[in-house]
């Protein structure tokens, strides 16, 4: 998911001291019983290291996330359709910015946070990695890309830390949109022509893997998620919202009269599950290790944006200090 | 990094006339105009307010966690700072 960090392994920094077990006792009781940790609450080392990447992955797989879209802003077919996506991609800019800002609340700063970014340290959802290559793939990332994101990311909304559970309401509110216009040019395109159907049916093969990978690996690879989910960092296992993801589109894609690339893919009756095959977890591995279709491509465009705004940063610092100046010049003045 | 960091500002928001702001979250600005304007822009997108305030992060003097006990738990056995402590007759009426 956007918050695939949560399948890394938690590194603690080796000398790091033990936690007070009273303390942390303490801490383990509030969560279980819901109640919100708030930043200056004191929380055990490893929850804020995890928390911080975990929210810090969340909002670079926003802002990363605009690239993709942005590519066909300029190419859109109509007015109404370039408004919405101009309006979506301003949203995920936002929501990039609001989980940024709940980042901050534990302790590093946002310049970290975007070198972290940048440098490659820090990862971002793999899904962005895939090119959008035609129109239709527009819908299909707002149909199926946000679609798996809300799956993720209404849970998070009781997520334990207070400021992320809060910036997740936000999100989540804004999410819907994005969902319904990607359906929506989906369905004009399957309507279509032959050649709009075929292209339809193309971004949804192309997306479709890719987006039962946004929820991580498989359970049982899953390294944390014991901790996570006794922290309410991560409330449902990967495979858990991966079904339910599963469950919900696949009769939308039937009622877009489309098929999905999958030919193992049947309802189990009994159990009331779409099942489907086996997912190449192989390219999710290479896709997150760098070598995905466009990974180069996305941070080389963060890192040129990041460079190319440097002076508007600067100037605009160094205006703000000038006036400062000038007004204590003033005011001295007048006394 | 080696970039000047720019100021935090956190801001709250009026969604409608007769409600009091209310804190949205936090941007980065170099001043408090542009802290408006970022405000703006990325806390109010859909209607959400009328009004904006920002604040210098730093500015803010926030209660000590550790010190809530101290701090709250007292208020918690004054009952007779609530009507329900006080006992009138049902005849007498709403009151
Ligand atoms: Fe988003
Ligand atoms: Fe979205």
């Amino acid at each position: 998911m956007y918050t695939q960090a949560l399948n890394q392994k938690d590194v603690a920094p080796a000398a790091g001291p033990a936690e007070d077990p009273e303390r942390l006792a303490r801490f383990e009781a509030r969560v279980a019983a819901e109640d919100k940790i708030e930043p200056n609450d004191w929380m055990p080392a490893a929850y804020r290291r995890t928390l911080t990447r975990q929210i810090s992955q969340h909002a670079h797989s926003e802002i990363v996330g605009m690239l993709p879209e942005g590519n066909w802003i300029t190419r859109a077919p109509s007015l109404r359709r370039k408004a919405a996506l101009l309006a979506k991609v301003q949203d995920e800019g936002g929501h990039g910015l609001y989980l940024y800002a709940a980042a901050e609340t534990l302790g590093t700063s946002r310049e970290e946070l975007v070198d972290q970014l940048l440098s490659g340290k820090a990862k971002y959802s793999s899904i962005f990695n895939y090119p959008t290559l035609t129109w239709a793939d527009i819908g299909a990332i707002g149909w199926l890309v946000d679609g798996a994101a809300i799956m993720n990311q209404i849970p998070l909304c009781r997520t334990s830390y207070g400021p992320y559970a809060r910036a997740m309401v936000r999100i989540c509110k804004e999410e819907s949109f994005h969902q319904r216009q990607g359906y929506e040019i989906m369905l004009t395109l399957a309507r279509g022509t032959e050649a709009q159907k075929a292209m339809a049916q193309d971004a949804l093969d192309r997306w479709w893997w890719p987006s039962l990978m946004m929820f991580g690996p498989p359970d049982a690879e899953s390294a944390h998620t014991d901790q996570s989910m006794r922290w309410k960092i991560k409330r449902f296992t990967n495979d858990a919202l991966r079904q339910q993801f599963v469950d919900a589109t696949v009769p939308q894609g039937h009622f877009l009269q489309l098929s999905f690339p999958d030919p193992e893919l049947r309802y189990d009756e009994e159990a009331g599950h779409w099942r489907y095959g086996a997912i190449d977890w192989e390219e999710f591995r290479q896709v997150l290790a760098g070598n995905g279709p466009c990974n180069r491509e996305r941070l080389e465009a963060r890192r040129r944006a990041h460079a190319e705004g440097a002076w508007v940063r600067e100037a605009a610092l160094a205006h703000a200090a000038k006036r400062r100046a000038r007004r204590a010049a003033e005011r001295q003045a007048a006394e | 990094m080696s970039e000047t960091p720019m100021p935090i500002w956190e801001v709250f928001v009026r969604a409608r006339a007769g409600l009091a702001h209310r804190h949205a979250g936090s941007v980065h600005a170099a001043d408090a105009e542009m802290a408006l304007q970022a405000a703006r822009d990325t806390y109010t997108r859909r209607g959400e307010g009328l009004s904006l305030w920002v604040v210098p992060s730093a500015a803010i003097t926030a209660s000590d966690p550790a010190d809530r006990d101290s701090l709250f738990e007292p208020t918690a056995d004054k009952i007779y700072r609530h009507p329900t402590f006080y006992e009138v007759p049902d005849d007498v009426g709403h009151m």
